[in-house]
């Protein structure tokens, strides 16, 4: 073969049909007999259900009407617990809450109506931030508002009152709203006989999971079918099983009949999952010559109304508090608190970007007080392989930390530009330049244990036409997916690329190979596909049908018409050198990291406050990169999100709703807010990827936010510690309250 | 899409005439343009009113005429056309600035000025240039036309001079003298789709030394887009030189109004807008 | 009850026509009555321009022009980019320089791109960051939506 597949730009294979506009999402397909699906929310944070009235001038008894006591099995969107209900039923836990469901053919009067529902409750104080969860004042979550604590420990008690330099700070974040530009759409046809949902999602399986629960059926007569999607970033992971469970409970009452549920964008962002608002407080040492001696942290997310996800991201964010440092004495005390807001989920990095902004923002400050460069305090204290981490994990991976801060330095021209910005400086009403970076790491797969509980199965079967199909139920959204499997699979397999396709996510096709999430697609699924191409080519071989060097399609269709199916499976295994305690949260916390510098030269307005990115560099190690377009646009478009994070997406609250659910009032960057994003690979490969492929999904979400405040701190000589550094924020930290005349 | 299509009747007139005869008789009919402001709300459910006057074909009110003076740009003119007119592009940059600064291009060649006017958003980008420029408006009817300062048009928030029979129909800007210093800055956060958390447009003509001339006007500082006659006052005459910088950004304070918002804050208004004052005047020097 | 009217239009270089209310979206109307489904609604609010497409020479948003104003316009959707199934350049350029990620925002980014391009435009980076800010993507970051439209332009001026 001319070139092996895995490290070539081959073209996304439904590039085509997408440019031609023929690719159908979800609200794209004609069904014939359709019912449109709205929801009936509460407008209050927590309260208590009293009555439903249906007003005047609607057909009623046209509608199909669901409300809590319809639902056949258990009322409960099944995650890792079952505690957050379908449908309310008396008891009202956030704003948006659904109440009630309404389906007609015509859509328009399917929106008409639902506002003519009114509903009659009793309103009840709510616990609407993370401050007030901690309080408890109110108490919404058992004794403490407390969904989860996690302690990791490292070293023996530290002595703070001998320490010779101490820093301390308080570091916020905001809830972030994914914004991707297909809102949620589902469609369903349910009856006692089976279940078919199809939609825009990240998870086939988890909507397969609950809906068992939801309408007490076997899982063999649920059938969930991933279609086209438009983007999810995290939040199509845990929300299509709200959206499909609604849609089945429409259908099962409509007598089978198809239900869609579409939200529009303003629904979408009012009710659905949102990155969950943080706050970290750490407290670090240093010896005088910058050595880090101990670090002390406290992690808070708000969780939202339900445990959904919480519990996971908490452990991911607290696994990176402590950010790619050595350091003898850490303790990190992680918490999640439930408050009345709509529930927090996962979102691209999946609470590492929270933490990860807290550290390296304090080791920029940290470095300023003590006098040093940032640079040069963390060349002193990047871990180096064979040091441990926080769980006491020892870094194996062969990663050269300060060679990866020198490249994105150099890149961006961190010591040619700075004596220049200083001059600049002088000059008054002029932007103010400063440039920031910040070294980070993400963790490759499922958190700790979570890989081998999972056990994730994979599979590859050859075709009568001497064809291959990789089936598994990690799904294409956006992300390159099926262009990677298919280049992962033809290398295994050593075939050409045309001869390999892959299926579309359907759990009555494809056996379960785990979420689409936390960076596993290609690291930890692309793995099991490639055992599993190398397991059938072996097949083929020891068969006698190939030979070395031999046609594979040729060999698999003799072998097909002398033996029949032609499949081979693979399922999950560690790498043999992973150990991890979950009860102590000691050991390999994850198999393998990606590691990254990022850096941001920005400029400041001095008049209107406004931060803009003028030049963005991404230096990461992943592994061998698979697909180098694909994996350039995964970095540049998780930086563009990260900056969005940085500067202008807020989340404005009001009672507990999200006041500004419209695009124009939630500021995500426009191509012309954005610098060109420079992305560059540095290529270690990975003994246990495919190919030697680590997982680079989230890794750039991670940087952005700390290397950008990381350089306002350069360019204002503020300490900015909020998320979003709004203009409004950026006045109030340059010229104080007080100032003002 | 929450709107309810089946609900609403629309008038369609041939002629300018036609829709004043129309709606000297239909005062509830709301007039519809570009739509770049009313199918907003229409979608979202949000809006009451289910009978529209559709004005879009009126092609007496797309034209923009330019004379020794002044331009007439016709209501119904994009912000395309009015940002590629080459007497507004030599004459009055600022009105090709708020256009350009306006949605993005998608937004620019559908919506209409007399729609922004009418629409009466005080965080609208056009505004604040037409006041600097001390436009006017013509408002007609089948009683007739008449002409008024804009400047007198917004009587309220979202409130406006015009009489229920009557439509906006042409607006008329005088051309400053030559060798002005014009300045508009919008502030929103982001290059584009933004609203205006604030904006300022500025018009002076420097004179042997001295700020001969000077107008200042800001938009989403107050319940309506403001003329800073206060600031004026402090600054015309005043020496190049010494221009009374403080003082001027004091009195600015007492033209505006600013609240906390969605998109801002008060405080951040107020200090910004001082600051672009400041900008503005550092242009001049 | 309104009275539907009888809306026809040149689409895509066809003779179409449907009978739909006046206030109905254009948006609803190539999606819903024509079955052209590559025009996309992401806000319904004119901000992401997923809906994006070419009414009378004027890249405009669907999702705000009501059928009654399209009354006898031309109209290009994504659908009528590509001829006889052969890509156009631009969507050529677009699929070699990664431009389309999740693909949703990608129609309306291809409109965006013709207008520009039949405008002559765009000369640089900048200009090209510029006229397609109206249109938002949430995966990519923009750099090979950039870089394929000045690409196109480049190739094919
Ligand atoms: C995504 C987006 C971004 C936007 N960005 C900006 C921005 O940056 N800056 C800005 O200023 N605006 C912005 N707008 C608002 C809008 O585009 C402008 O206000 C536009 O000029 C409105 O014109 P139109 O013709 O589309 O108005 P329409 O929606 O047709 O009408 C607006 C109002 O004016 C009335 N009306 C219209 N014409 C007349 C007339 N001749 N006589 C009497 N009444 C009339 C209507 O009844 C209605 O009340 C934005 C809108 C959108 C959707
Ligand atoms: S759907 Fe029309 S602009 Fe978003
Ligand atoms: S490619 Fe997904 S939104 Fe642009």
């Amino acid at each position: 073969m001319a070139q092996s597949p895995i490290g070539s730009p081959v073209l996304r294979r439904e590039g085509g049909a997408k440019l031609a506009g023929a690719t159908q999402y979800t609200d794209d397909l004609r069904i014939p007999g359709l019912l449109h699906g709205v929801t009936v929310r509460s407008p209050v944070a927590r309260g208590r259900l009293r009555a439903v009235h249906f007003g005047e001038g609607i057909p009623w008894e046209e509608f199909t009407i669901v409300r809590a006591a319809d639902i056949p099995g258990r009322n409960a969107v099944a995650h890792i617990l079952e505690d957050q209900p379908c449908l309310v039923d008396g008891e009202i836990r956030h704003a948006e809450e659904a109440v009630l469901l309404l389906a007609h053919e015509d859509r328009a009067l399917a929106e008409l109506a639902r506002t003519r529902v009114r509903l009659d409750f009793e309103a009840l104080p709510a616990v609407l931030s993370l401050d007030e969860a901690l309080e408890t004042r109110e108490r919404v979550w058992g004794e403490d508002n407390t969904f989860k604590r996690i302690l990791i420990e490292k070293g023996d008690p530290f002595d703070w009152a001998a320490a010779p330099r101490v820093h301390e700070g308080t570091y916020r974040t905001g809830a972030q709203e994914h914004v991707y530009i297909e809102p949620n759409a589902m469609i369903a046809e349910a009856s006692p006989d089976g279940v078919l949902a199809r939609g825009s999602l990240q998870c086939p399986y988890y909507v397969h999971h609950s809906l068992q629960a939801l309408l007490g059926l076997p899982p063999e007569r649920i059938r969930v079918v991933q279609l086209d999607t438009g983007g999810g970033f995290g939040g199509k992971e845990d929300f299509p099983s709200m959206i499909a469970a609604h849609a089945a409970l429409l259908s099962w009452k409509a007598g089978g009949r198809p239900v869609k549920i579409a939200y529009d964008r303003e629904e979408d962002m009012a009710c659905t999952t949102k990155r969950h608002p943080s706050r970290t407080r750490i407290r670090s040492a240093f010896a005088p010559d910058g050595t880090l001696l101990a670090l002390e942290i406290e992690f808070i997310l708000d969780g939202g109304a339900y445990l959904t996800l919480s519990p996971v991201v908490l452990s991911r964010g607290a696994l990176h508090a402590s950010g790619p440092y050595r350091c003898g004495h850490i303790r990190i005390e992680a918490r999640a608190v439930a408050t009345n807001t709509p529930p927090h989920g996962a979102f691209r990095g999946f609470g590492a970007p929270q933490s990860l902004f807290a550290i390296e923002r304090h080791m920029t400050e940290a470095a300023r007080r003590l006098g040093m460069d940032p640079a040069e305090l963390r060349r002193k204290n990047l871990l180096r392989p064979g040091d441990t981490m926080a769980t006491g994990q020892v870094l194996r991976d062969a990663v050269d930390l300060p060679a990866l801060m020198d490249r994105a330095l150099a890149e961006i021209g961190y010591r040619e530009k700075r004596p220049l910005d200083a001059r600049l400086h002088e000059r008054p009403g002029r932007p103010r330049r400063g440039i920031g970076f910040a070294v980070f790491m993400h963790g490759g797969g499922f958190t700790g244990g979570g890989e081998v509980f999972l056990g994730s199965v994979a599979a590859v079967e050859g075709t009568v036409e001497g064809r291959f199909r990789v089936l598994a139920a990690s799904t294409e959204i956006g992300q390159g997916a099926t262009t990677v499997f298919g280049q992962i699979a033809a290398e295994a397999l050593g075939c050409p690329l045309e001869a390999v396709e892959v299926a579309r996510p359907d759990t009555a096709v494809v056996p379960n190979s785990g979420p689409t999430v936390a960076s596993r697609t290609t690291q930890v699924v692309g793995k099991l596909i490639f055992d599993a191409a190398l397991a059938l080519r072996k097949t083929l071989l020891e068969s006698g049908h190939l030979a070395e060097g031999g046609d594979v399609s040729a060999a698999a269709r003799a072998f097909i018409a002398a033996r029949g199916a032609l499949r081979a499976e693979s399922r999950y295994q560690k790498p043999p050198f992973v150990q991890w305690d979950d009860a102590a949260y000691r050991g390999d916390a994850y198999a393998t990291y990606a590691w990254a510098c990022y850096a941001a030269e920005v400029s400041a307005d001095s008049r209107t406050y406004e931060v803009r990115v003028e030049d963005f560099v991404a230096v990461q190690e992943v592994g061998r990169v698979v697909n180098p377009t694909l994996a350039a646009g995964q970095i540049e478009g998780g930086v563009a999100q990260g900056i969005g994070w940085a500067l202008s997406e807020e989340v404005v609250w009001r009672d507990g709703r999200m006041a500004n659910a419209q695009m124009t009032n939630y500021l995500i960057p426009t191509s012309a807010d954005l610098p060109r994003i420079r992305a560059f690979f540095e290529e270690s490969p990975y003994p246990y990827g495919p190919g030697g492929a680590k997982g680079i999904g989230e890794l750039p979400m991670d940087g952005p936010a700390p290397a950008i405040l990381n350089a306002v701190q350069e360019a204002l000589g503020v300490e900015a510690r909020e998320l979003p550094l709004t203009p409004e924020r950026l006045l109030d930290l340059v010229e104080p309250e007080a100032a003002d005349g | 899409m929450r709107g309810q299509p089946s609900a609403c009747e629309v008038h369609t007139p041939e002629t300018l005439a036609g829709a004043l005869a129309f709606r000297a008789g239909n005062p509830d009919w709301r007039p519809l343009a570009g739509g770049t402001d009313l199918m907003v709300p229409f979608a979202a459910g949000r809006l009451g009113d289910q009978r529209f006057l559709n004005l879009w074909g009126l092609r007496e009110l797309k034209g923009i005429l330019a004379s020794e003076d002044a331009v007439l740009i016709g209501a119904l003119a994009s912000y395309r056309a009015i940002a590629a007119h080459p007497v507004i592009q030599a004459r009055l940059p600022n009105l090709v600035a708020s256009a350009r600064a306006t949605g993005a291009l998608a937004i620019q060649g559908r919506g209409t000025l007399g729609g922004n006017l009418v629409n009466g958003s005080p965080a609208a980008d056009s505004p604040p240039s037409l006041l600097v420029y001390e436009a006017e408006v013509e408002l007609a009817s089948v009683r007739g036309g008449r002409w008024i300062p804009y400047a007198a048009f917004h009587t309220g928030y979202r409130a406006n001079a015009m009489a229920p029979d009557e439509l906006l129909t042409c607006i008329r800007v005088p051309l400053p003298p030559e060798g002005g210093v014009h300045y508009f800055r919008k502030v929103g956060t982001r290059q584009a789709q933004a609203i205006a958390k604030l904006s300022l447009a500025g018009w002076a003509l420097p004179r042997q030394g001295r700020l001969a001339e000077i107008r200042l006007a800001l938009g989403s500082v107050a319940p309506v887009p403001v003329r800073a006659l206060h600031a004026e006052t402090v600054l015309r005459g005043a020496p190049l030189s010494a221009l009374p910088l403080s003082a001027a950004r004091e009195a600015l304070q007492a033209d505006i109004a600013p609240i906390d918002d969605l998109r801002s804050s008060a405080r951040y208004r107020r200090r910004v807008a001082g600051n672009l004052l400041e900008e503005a005047l550092a242009a001049l020097i | 009850m309104a009275e539907k009217i009888l809306l026809w239009m040149t689409v895509n270089g066809e003779a179409r026509s449907a009978e739909v209310f006046p206030m109905a979206r254009l948006l609803d109307v190539i999606r819903e009555d024509w079955g052209l489904t590559g025009t996309k609604e992401g806000c319904g609010e004119g901000e992401c321009g997923a809906c994006s497409v070419i009414l009378d020479g004027v890249l405009v948003n669907a999702c705000l022009i009501p059928a009654v104003q399209a009354q006898g316009g031309e109209l290009l959707t994504v659908e009528g980019l590509a001829r006889k199934g052969e890509l156009d350049p631009l969507q050529e350029a677009f699929l070699h320089h990664g431009g389309a990620q999740c693909g949703f925002c990608t129609p309306g980014m291809l409109m965006a791109g013709t207008h520009l391009l039949a405008q002559g435009g765009p000369g640089d980076e900048a200009e090209a960051r510029a006229g397609l800010a109206g249109n938002l993507c949430r995966c990519t970051g923009y750099n090979r939506i950039v870089d394929a439209v000045l690409a196109a332009r480049r190739e094919h001026p």
